[in-house]
């Protein structure tokens, strides 16, 4: 099985995950497909040999947010499907805006010209911890700074926002 | 060490474009259809990740690890928005009994 074909049946996969993320009505499998969904985007990027952000989409996003998703979830006990159904007008309305969307932006990228002078300096190593560290902890040490700063403050607005008052106002 | 082939000896980066591309769009489609403000937050996060994976094609396309480092900040903001937003989906239920994006119709006042 060459790399071409792995990639469609990837791709298929990944479309095809997302997809039933916003078709199926019940809250609990929508979550379900889209920890499969960000598997099969790791699975992409192993196919980049990008093998540590694979590593971290998983533990990440399908280990940490999604458990997250899913604790909200059952903790205000909406399992049971009870979304009111949007009007069909407004279903039009979404199918045109994102079929616009999609057709603009492929027919911009499909002509757009991609230089391809770096390919051959491409190795299988760069997408290791210790490369991605390095340039890490040099090139990009102040953002790094920064993001526990708004880790923080995350933090912070998250407690004091589901915090529990006194008196609910209804 | 394993020497692996570049994936993109076989195939082209705009297949990666397209992929990401329509990724992005049933995110956008989600949050224009769905009513349930969880589902709404799941449709953002694959839209963070659609792009993720164009910036990963990118990087491994150039041979540059900045792509792979501006994902790892996304991944940061995007645990960050899950957060806040989570609690204000809380609170949107504590006080409503429900989670759906229609109430915050409320706040016109």
């Amino acid at each position: 099985m060459n790399i071409e074909t792995v990639f469609w049946i990837l791709g298929a996969l990944t479309i095809g995950s997302a997809l039933m993320v916003i078709l199926s009505t019940h809250p609990v499998r929508s979550i379900l497909y889209l920890i499969l969904t960000f598997f099969m985007i790791s699975a992409n990027y192993i196919l980049m040999n990008a093998q540590f952000i694979a590593i971290v989409n998983i533990i990440v996003y399908a280990g940490a947010i999604m458990v997250l998703f899913l604790f909200v979830l059952m903790m205000l006990n909406l399992s049971q499907s009870n979304e009111p159904k949007s009007p069909i007008k407004m279903i039009a309305a979404a199918v045109i805006a994102g079929g616009s969307l999609l057709v603009v932006l492929v027919a911009a990228m499909r002509d757009s010209f991609v230089s391809a002078s770096n390919i051959v300096s491409t190795t299988n190593q760069q997408g290791l911890v210790e490369n991605l560290g390095k340039e890490l902890f040099t090139t990009y040490v102040l953002p790094f700074e920064i993001s526990s700063v708004l880790f923080i403050s995350a933090i912070v607005g998250a407690v004091v926002l589901a915090k529990r008052e006194k008196q609910i106002i209804d | 060490m394993m020497v692996l082939a570049s994936v993109f000896d076989t195939i082209s980066i705009q297949h990666y474009l397209v992929l990401s591309t329509i990724l992005f769009v049933i995110g956008v489609f989600g949050v224009l259809t769905r009513k349930n403000a969880i589902i709404l937050l799941m449709c953002i996060e694959l839209m963070l990740s659609s792009v993720n994976l164009l910036l990963v094609a990118f990087s491994t396309y150039f041979g540059d690890v900045s792509g792979q480092l501006f994902v790892f900040f996304i991944m940061v903001v995007a645990a960050a928005e899950a957060t806040v937003g989570l609690s204000i989906l809380v609170l949107l239920y504590r006080n409503t009994r429900s989670v759906d994006v229609g109430l915050f119709n409320k706040l016109k006042g």
